[in-house]
């Protein structure tokens, strides 16, 4: 039976067949065909089973407003859940599988749920599965999870990729309809930069479901007439396959460009889809409208349909859903799916409810076989395969009311259309704006157009309009049919029915928000685009409100559901985030370095030698080699500032906690940075190379944060100080230099004379490296006669390579972050993990360093109450009692004895290493009263650990190795 | 968003990073002023729902801060200004 | 009416005849002993626990919009108490103890289910890190777990484990955790609270306080002024508007949230996973929505609705952390107003006015925090005493030097 309900015309292309597969059976179609259009062609109408009630459904519409055809398309890796199959478009080898039925779509097991209706009404589960309670998660829930959902994901990564742009344009039409053609073709003569967003593979919108004509033509061939002179406009820019995803500030919009979804794989070297971020100066929305059912007993059943979707599939696809049809209508549009269908030869019974007739019920399980019909008190029964409904026509105002704005409701054609309250810039023309005749939406697109580009400046001539219909709209609301003892469904996807709104409405649950919260009216994927209008409008009959009274819940972006892929773009695996490289990346690349993240940054961690098989091996053997003789470290990753002017001295002191105006030219000194909470934040040592000019480090972490506070200071609070800032982190490539034999090493490298005497402890200056410009800093975090020194970026590499020829005879070797880390504990020196953002000077022991005498950010606040508690943490050093004893950063101080309840905790263990020189774990900790408690013993407990790691420690100073700091000035 | 710079012209918000109320640039003198004048300052914020006047900085443009006049309710820009100009207007200097 | 699975088969059979409201719509007597100011999920806790654990009467709830309008029907449903710092740590976990018993309490299935969070550590810091704050857990009496990459591995093998930026190193499991019907917390709490007696007021704006000698006499409304002798507001996001009346400044900021949802999917996250390098976390809903979110937009705003670059960033993590969810939809995404604190930790506390009690500053953590502090709050207005899991919740605490700063951000709202 190939495409046995293929009828004449249509704009598909017959001479493009088309093979592609459905639950594993094979069919052909036609280029041109949706999912659903081919499988209705070839009589299939089942294509899915609803929510709740498991319930067979067929395509209820012909566009994205489609609650029910939901399939999985494709497969693999490529499997994607819950396709809208009347939208889907056709490709040869298309796979497309139902879903949410077992074992298959004709016997699905779960609609045994059906049966039991009328016990799985709306909200029953907030009723019961309370006891006992622990069978929520262990009985009731599990059999929930397993029975909800709809589609599946495979679980495998998509392999596709996606993109981004960004597009700019004085006017955005949404919707390539009479509406937006007109307006396009308005402003697109006259000279503006137009985009045309169609969310349809084939532009022209209604008028390809029409038989109506515009200018003495085919309605579709106007529509292709009218695209092919804006495709030659290069102003103009025409986005097919492209859906208006939401509304947000300033006129921007967020577009999904579907790519390559009609074809079977993207094409080598293309994205799937993509994610435009669209600048409009103005914008009009042309989304035209949706039509809505009208709830009577059974109406969901394959077959059954809104009228207009029957008269799309026969117009625009070719396709007669049914021989024998029936139409249920309370307005004029109904008629003319009648007198469509019935110009292809199709026999049509029209039921207007206008003239008392109603459809009280329809047979067929699988599909449509009768409906039973009451007219006027006599009830008869007719069979047919096809039912259309009309309930009259929703303009789509979706994304006027993105900002929050509600529809208003206009009576003449019982429908909302968009508020005056919407987005700034953004207007609505045609049906979506309530113009629902042909001739409405030409002439609002073209008036809409003018206005919005009078608005720029730009001027646009109204050109006379094309001839076309312009019937009013004649209908007398009919939302349901009264007095049915069945369901009658409001909401197909969810399975809501008109006894849920009742319920609803028994229980007051009555106000629009809690009628789709409660009953999930509108929450289905197809967000309510048939449903929502009607099921306010039942609730507003049963409470005697007007719908205006009764009101709208608020529709949000996106307009149709977004893949996530699409909207992460390139940002997915290794690409999440931008790498930054250090100087030294590729020398340390050749060594073999273990790299780790550090923000965006990959530092080596360690650097292992041939035969070292665990990390500690390496990292002690660069501890012990640097503090024997010498090791070299990139310190790049520090953020670096230039300060310089007038004021830079006075402005350090604002910035700083500590003293900075009494630093001598060629000297550094170690600053405290503290927020004005009076927090530290950050540290790092500051070099005054020059009267009136400064460089500043800071952690790698708050490079930025520091800089931006920076200007902050300058141009915000102190406006008027003589002071320029630039960051040079990325411009200068950064080695430090640290052990005995540091200075030895440097003086092959370094032009200058750089002996004690000439170059002292904490000295800095310019230097040059064989005739490159370079700076030298005597600072060190390691304990060691250190320094660090710095040469334009480029000369990273070569100076890294040059430092370790140099240091071959003193057995020079390059550290990792682990080793820094360790010898950094050894000396006390506070890190990230001390600087958490909750401690102040005074609990890293510093306190003294915030001085009094100035004005600096967060030297008031500092000295709150609670921040002077004497017995409030302090930084201490923590040894193991027992030489193998244990230590977890993060682990807890206990007393000795004392129970593991939050009342006795003392504090925690903030950072830990294995100190080879002490030859034991050591730990840094802040601890209540930790000043008052050196030389004591206590207990770091982790009771994470299985089984809970419990260690006896003494307490000492954080300054572990050379306290008085000898080496460093050696 | 689009943040209307006074050098730079229109540009997306997402260049910006965003701080707070302006009010904060009333930052009290530490030699003069105490705990209390300090807490009232750092801590508490009208918070209209309304016109707002507000802090955003230009990261990844030219570093200017800019007090950016705007509706919390609308998010309409009314106005947006050099933050040192508005400083020193306000009688800030060194 | 007491509702039961019997009850439900019993209607079932006789065609759901006997559903009664589950509120009343009272008209606003003249005066109240508390009248609660919002009726969210905070707010109506609070009127339920005061009637039926603190014994009080005279109650009524008004509230601007429908019941359960506020953030309790907008946000990810997440329960925990995984936090770190005394002030928080002992309420978080009454709160969870709270909820585990919520259902028997207040006879409505709002459907808690433990079926745990999961934070992700990317990194050695992040580690030492959870290792601190699970150990403060456990120290006050919360359970905790801290799991190995393989361990993660085994629960959620699809995650990217081979091909990340910033790789798995391990997690921070709080196996109590979960999530909660939303709505379901607000309608329960309705209904246990209208069946005490309690006046819930729709439709009903708070305009104005009645303030007279320091003293709070009532508040003046869109329906009249209704008198009382206490006066509780719980109405987090817009906190600075309504404590206007009352003449007070907020160490408060109103921001947005928004969060997500998407298509119905079949069963693919069990519990709650957090992303450790970017601002993602996600959980799935029994109807198989994935819900999630990320970062707050980052302004102030009142405006209920956020902007494109969250949503991106949000999908980002989401597609760094499950590249397998690429081909899932994100069906909708709603804006929530938030009181950013300058801590990040929330107040319940007096006020300056006698008689006047302040609830908020719950940044995006209030959802979690509901049952506690309902009762907390009912507590403090009761008793004229915080109760001892709350007492940290000052609104002096900033002059004083005693911030709750999880995050260690200082006083910068929109970094909590």
């Amino acid at each position: 039976m190939s495409q046995s309900n293929r009828i004449s015309g249509g704009q598909i292309d017959r001479s493009k067949t088309l093979s592609f597969r459905f639950d594993g059976k094979s069919y052909q179609g036609h280029a041109g065909d949706t999912l659903a259009s081919a499988l209705l062609a070839n009589g299939v109408r089942l294509m899915g089973r609803s929510f709740k009630y498991h319930r067979p459904r067929g395509p209820l519409s012909a566009g994205s407003e489609e609650p029910n055809a939901l399939v999985h398309l494709r497969s693999g890796a490529r499997q994607e859940p819950n396709t809208r199959a009347t939208v889907a478009e056709l490709f040869d080898g298309l796979e497309a599988r139902s879903q949410n039925a077992w074992p298959s779509l004709k016997f699905d097991a779960l609609a045994i749920n059906d049966r039991l209706n009328t016990f799985l009404t709306a909200g029953f589960y907030y009723k019961t599965f309370m006891w006992p309670a622990a069978f929520w998660e262990k009985l009731y829930e599990p059999i929930i999870r397993k029975a909800a959902g709809l589609g599946a994901l495979t679980r495998q990564e998509d392999p596709d990729s996606y993109d981004k742009g960004f597009l700019h344009c004085d006017l955005l039409i949404i919707g390539a309809g009479p509406a937006g053609l007109s307006a396009a073709l308005t402003a697109g003569r006259a000279g503006a930069q137009v985009i045309l967003a169609d969310e349809d593979f084939r532009m022209g919108g209604r008028l390809k479901a029409e038989t109506l004509e515009v200018g003495g033509q085919a309605g579709a061939d106007w529509a292709a007439a009218q695209v092919l002179e804006l495709a030659a406009m290069p102003n103009v820019r025409l986005m097919p396959r492209t859906t208006i995803i939401g509304a947000f500030d300033h006129g921007i919009y967020g577009a999904v460009e579907r790519v390559s979804d009609h074809l079977a794989v993207p094409m080598k070297g293309k994205v799937r889809q993509t994610l435009w971020r669209i600048y409009s100066r103005r914008a009009v929305l042309a989304g035209g409208a949706t039509e809505r059912p009208i709830a009577f007993e059974n109406n969901d059943r394959p077959g059954v349909m809104l009228a207009g979707a029957l008269r799309a599939y026969a117009n625009r696809w070719g396709v007669a859903v049914g021989r024998k049809v029936a139409v249920f209508t309370n307005n004029d549009d109904g008629l003319r799916t009648a007198s469509d269908l019935r110009a292809k030869g199709l026999e049509v019974r029209v039921i207007d409810a206008r003239k008392g007739e109603e459809v009280i019920d329809t047979s067929g399980r699988l599909g449509l076989k009768s409906v039973t019909i009451r007219s006027n008190g006599k009830v008869e029964t007719i069979a047919c395969d096809a039912l259309g409904v009309s309930g009259g026509w929703n303009p789509n105002v979706n994304i006027t009311s993105h900002h929050r704005s509600r529809p208003v409701w206009e009576e003449a054609i019982a429908a909302f259309v968009p508020g005056e309250d919407g987005p700034v810039g953004l207007t609505a023309a045609g049906a979506a704006a309530g113009a629902l005749s042909t001739h409405g939406a030409l002439a609002t697109g073209q008036a809409q157009a003018i206005a919005a580009l009078a608005d720029l400046g730009i001027a646009a001539k109204a050109d006379a309009l094309p001839q076309a219909e312009d019937a009013p709209v004649a209908i007398s609301p009919k939302w349901y049919v009264a007095g049915g003892k069945g369901r009658a469904w409001i909401d197909q996807q969810n399975d809501v029915t008109l006894k849920d709104v009742k319920l609803a409405q028994q229980e007051n649950f009555t106000s629009v928000e809690h009628l789709k919260r409660y009953t999930t009216l509108g929450m289905a994927t197809d967000q309510g685009k048939t449903g929502n209008v009607l099921g306010l409008a039942v609730m507003a009959g049963l409470t005697g409100k007007t719908i205006p009274e009764t009101g709208t819940t608020i529709y949000r972006p996106p307009y149709t559901p977004v893949a996530m892929g699409t909207l992460a773009g390139r940002s997915r695996g290794k690409e999440f985030k931008p790498f930054r490289l250090t100087p030294s990346h590729k020398w340390a690349e050749e060594q073999g370095a273990v790299f780790v993240e550090v923000g965006m940054w990959l530092r080596s961690q360690w650097l292992p030698k041939a035969g070292e098989t665990h990390w500690r091996e390496s990292v002690d053997r660069e501890v012990l080699a640097t503090r024997k003789s010498v090791g070299i470290c990139d310190v790049t990753t520090l953020g670096k500032i230039d300060i310089q002017g007038t004021d830079a001295a006075a402005f350090l002191d604002k910035v700083y906690a500590n003293n900075f105006a009494s630093l001598a030219v060629g000297k550094c000194r170690y600053g405290l940075m503290l927020r004005e909470d009076g927090m530290v934040y950050d540290d790092g040592t500051t070099a005054r190379l020059g009267e009136n000019e400064y460089v500043m480090t800071t952690t790698t972490a708050n490079a930025v944060l520091v800089f931006r506070n920076l200007e902050y200071a300058r141009q915000v609070l102190w406006p008027d100080m003589d002071v320029q800032l630039i960051s040079t982190t990325e411009a200068w490539a950064q080695f430090s230099v640290a052990g005995p034999n540091a200075r030895k090493l440097l003086e092959k490298v370094v032009d200058q004379d750089i002996s004690d005497a000439a170059f002292p402890y904490m000295g800095a200056g310019a230097i040059t490296v064989g005739g490159i410009r370079g700076r030298l800093f005597r600072i060190s975090f390691s304990g060691e006669l250190a320094y660090e020194i710095a040469v334009p970026t480029r000369y990273g590499d070569a100076l890294v390579r040059k430092l370790m020829e140099a240091g071959r005879e003193f057995d020079a070797i390059v550290y990792g972050t682990e080793a820094l880390g360790v010898m950094r504990v050894e000396k006390g020196h506070v890190a990230g993990n001390e600087l958490n953002g909750q401690s102040s000077a005074l609990n890293m022991g510093l306190g003294k360093m915030v001085s009094k005498k100035k004005d600096s950010i967060g030297m008031v606040l500092s000295q709150r109450e609670a921040l002077l508690d004497p017995n409030g943490y302090r930084l201490v050093g923590v040894k193991p009692v027992h030489k193998d004893g244990k230590l977890t950063a993060g682990s807890h101080f206990l007393a000795i004895g004392a129970a593991p309840v939050i009342e006795n905790d003392g504090g925690w263990l903030t950072s830990k290493v294995y100190s080879p020189h002490l030859g034991c774990d050591i730990a840094l900790g802040y601890l209540k009263a930790g000043d008052q408690k050196i030389g004591t013993q206590m207990r770091a407990v982790n009771l994470l650990a299985k089984p809970v790691q419990e260690t006896l420690v003494e307490i000492v100073s954080p300054h572990f190795f050379d306290p008085e700091g000898e080496r460093l000035r050696g | 968003m689009i943040i209307n710079h006074p050098i730079l012209g229109p540009r997306d918000s997402q260049e910006f990073v965003y701080l707070g109320a302006a009010e904060m640039m009333n930052r009290p003198d530490g030699m003069s002023a105490g705990i209390e004048e300090f807490h009232e300052w750092l801590y508490h914020r009208d918070n209209p729902a309304g016109e707002h006047r507000e802090l955003w900085y230009h990261e990844q443009g030219d570093r200017s801060w800019l007090v950016v006049t705007r509706n919390t309710l609308t998010h309409e820009i009314s106005r947006v200004e050099l933050a040192r100009d508005v400083a020193k207007a306000m009688g800030r200097s060194k | 009416m007491r509702y039961s699975g019997f009850r439900v088969i019993a209607e079932a059979l006789t065609g759901h005849k006997g559903w009664k409201p589950v509120w009343r719509d009272p008209a606003p007597q003249a005066e109240y002993d508390y009248i609660i100011v919002g009726g969210g999920g905070h707010g109506l806790a609070t009127a339920y626990y005061l009637a039926k654990e603190f014994g009080q009467k005279r109650i009524a709830v008004i509230e601007k919009g429908y019941l359960g309008g506020g953030n309790v029907g907008r946000n990810t449903t997440i329960i925990r108490s995984n936090y770190l710092l005394d002030g928080n740590e002992p309420f978080y976990e009454f709160s969870l103890k709270l909820w585990e018993g919520l259902e028997q309490d207040f006879n409505y299935n709002a459907m808690v289910s433990q079926r745990g969070i999961l934070n992700l550590i990317h990194s050695d810091a992040q580690r030492d890190a959870f290792t601190r704050r699970g150990n403060a857990m456990i120290l006050n009496g919360a359970d905790a777990d801290l799991l190995d990459r393989e361990q993660i591995r085994a629960m959620y093998p699809w995650l990217n484990f081979d091909d990340a930026r910033f790789p798995i190193k391990g997690g921070l499991a709080q196996r109590r955790g979960g999530t909660v019907r939303h709505d379901a917390v607000a309608w329960g709490y309705a209904r246990g609270a209208d069946s005490r007696g309690v006046d819930l007021i729709q439709n009903c704006e708070v305009t104005g306080m009645r303030i007279e000698n320091g003293k709070i006499l009532g508040v003046e409304t869109s329906r009249g002024f209704i008198g009382a002798k206490k006066v509780g507001v719980a109405v987090a996001g817009s906190s600075s508007r309504v404590m206007a009346h009352a003449g007070m400044r907020l160490p408060i900021e109103s921001h947005v949230l928004q969060a997500f949802v998407s298509e119905g999917l079949k069963p693919l996250i069990d519990g709650v996973i957090t992303f450790g390098a970017g601002h993602f976390y996600v959980s799935q809903s029994d109807k198989g929505g994935l819900v999630f979110g990320g970062d707050i937009d980052g302004y102030n705003t009142y405006a209920q609705r956020g902007n494109l670059p969250v949503i991106e960033d949000v999908a980002e993590g989401g597609m760094a952390l499950m590249p397998a969810i690429g081909r899932a939809r994100l069906l909708r995404t709603w804006g929530g107003v938030m009181d950013m604190s300058m801590d990040g930790s929330p107040f319940i506390d007096k006020t300056p006015v006698d008689g006047l009690y302040f609830n908020g500053g719950w940044c995006y953590g209030g959802f979690k925090a509901t049952p506690a502090s309902g009762w907390c709050f009912a507590h403090l207005m009761a008793k004229d005493a915080p109760h001892k899991v709350a007492t940290a919740y000052r609104l002096d605490r900033f002059l004083k030097g005693k911030m709750i700063d999880e995050k260690g951000q200082g006083a910068q709202p929109n970094l909590h």
